[in-house]
């Protein structure tokens, strides 16, 4: 059972940032509220106000220029998986949404409510560390802006200020010989990762060595993090499959993962031993054709 | 504390005073008495109370009814015209693709709203459509059959 609260429907960010700011930790903020609502019905948590983002206009936005993508904190995930947008590099973000959840979810639920819920194993993040993006928070001061990877402090925490708002999500544009490849591992489709595997590979002209990676991972510690580790095995050198298997050990070795009812620690330190090498071999041969 | 809602659900606009903790689903079967959409795991996992917001499928029980304010809302109640069956609810019945039939109306609000935006869906974009779905029947392939068979055209829509 829902306990009582009061909700605040504002029209405009500036509105909305306003009534954050006078309630501040009393109040939560909600966009599709998919997981949020579980929450409160669980009796998780009691919000005394509810700030409902989800149809302010400035929020909800696919806008593509020559610095990169930006979308808007309360753009839906089924937006994203359909905008004419995610081509090339940015498929990856149409694949990613495929995946996450299902239709139903994904026609309400918003990509900024996803990210705000720091779900270690969600399913955005590690997608969108491997591209780079960054976050744009907003509050009555003024906006700031971070790398995705800081946004997240632990298990369902953000670097959100309570009277902050995420407004943005920005990916900067993908240099050329880039290939990005997510993958997720979950017995049932559609449930939350065990675990999730990013990576971004961009090659040097013509002969097959890697100039820059990034590999991030989801439901493997905390948060979702990047495997720097792993990253270095594969920077600077001609990628093999056998590379790709000893970046996949690194990355084993730094992930922090968990025990918990879909895996033991130990299977997923398994797990991503395969899947850095797989996702890393799917981005390596995207970069070839890109 | 109660705030008012304007909804048109199957074509009627409604004005109703609810709670802010009001979910889409209470509103439907407790205020409005169309029980048709189930409620059954409350937790956004099985689809049975699916409905058809403003032209897309959406779990009704994980959205709270005041951020539906001003939308469109399709329930099972509004897919039939008169007395004439919607060609889903025709397969359904030919297929045996209803047996205990809990899952009916929300498998039915999204094989709609896929089919409205995908006609010429094929079987794997078939079952994408509906994995949101839990059948404890597990009545699955009769299912995909039956949506097979609209989008050949085989069940006329009547206008």
């Amino acid at each position: 059972m829902i306990k009582d609260f009061e909700l605040f429907t504002p029209k405009t960010l500036d509105e909305a940032l306003t009534l954050l700011d006078k309630y501040k930790d009393e109040c939560k903020v909600i966009a599709g509220g998919q997981t949020l609502i579980l929450l409160m019905r669980e009796g998780l948590i009691t919000p005394k106000y509810v700030l409902n983002i989800k149809r302010i206009p400035e929020l909800s936005h696919i806008k593509s220029g020559k610095n990169g993508v930006r979308i808007g904190a309360a753009t839906t995930h089924r937006a994203i998986e359909k905008s004419p947008v995610m081509k090339k590099a940015l498929k990856v973000l149409a694949e990613m949404e495929k995946r996450l959840s299902y239709i139903e979810t994904r026609n309400w639920g918003t990509i900024g409510g996803n990210l705000c819920n720091a779900d270690p194993a969600g399913d955005p993040a590690p997608a969108l560390m491997a591209l780079k993006a960054s976050v744009k928070m907003a509050s009555v001061s003024g906006e700031r802006t971070m790398a995705l990877e800081d946004f997240f402090l632990g298990a369902h925490k953000t670097a959100l200020k309570p009277n902050e708002i995420l407004t943005e999500i920005q990916i900067p544009s993908v240099p050329p010989r880039t290939g990005v490849a997510y993958d997720k591992f979950n017995i049932i489709e559609g449930t939350v990762a065990t675990a999730g595997v990013a990576v971004s590979m961009t090659l040097k002209s013509g002969d097959g060595v890697c100039d820059d990676v990034r590999i991030a991972l989801g439901g493997l510690a905390r948060t979702p993090m990047l495997a720097k580790k792993a990253e270095k095995v594969l920077r600077g050198k001609k990628i093999t499959d056998s590379l790709l298997k000893q970046a996949g050990q690194k990355a084993s070795a730094e992930a922090k993962p968990i025990s918990d009812i879909s895996a033991s620690a130990e299977y997923r330190r398994e797990l991503v031993k395969v899947m850095v090498a797989r996702t890393g071999s799917e981005a390596f041969a995207r970069a070839k054709k890109a | 504390m109660k705030e008012i809602l304007k909804i048109k659900v199957n074509g009627q606009s409604h004005e109703l005073l609810v709670k802010p903790k009001t979910l889409l689903l209470e509103v439907l079967r407790d205020h409005l008495g169309l029980t048709g959409t189930k409620r059954a795991c409350d937790s956004g996992a099985c689809g049975a109370c699916t409905v058809i917001l403003d032209g897309m499928a959406v779990k009704s029980c994980s959205i709270l009814a005041l951020q539906a304010d001003g939308s469109e809302v399709m329930t099972i109640e509004g897919l039939a015209t008169g007395n004439e069956l919607h060609p889903l609810q025709k397969a359904f019945l030919d297929h045996g693709a209803v047996q205990c039939g809990f899952c009916t109306p929300g498998m039915l609000m999204s094989s709609k709203a896929m089919l409205d935006e995908n006609p010429k869906a094929n079987k794997q974009q078939i079952k994408e459509g509906i994995d949101g779905h839990i059948c404890r029947c597990t009545g699955y392939n009769s299912l995909v059959r039956a949506i097979t068979d609209v989008v050949k055209g085989e069940y006329k829509e009547v206008k």
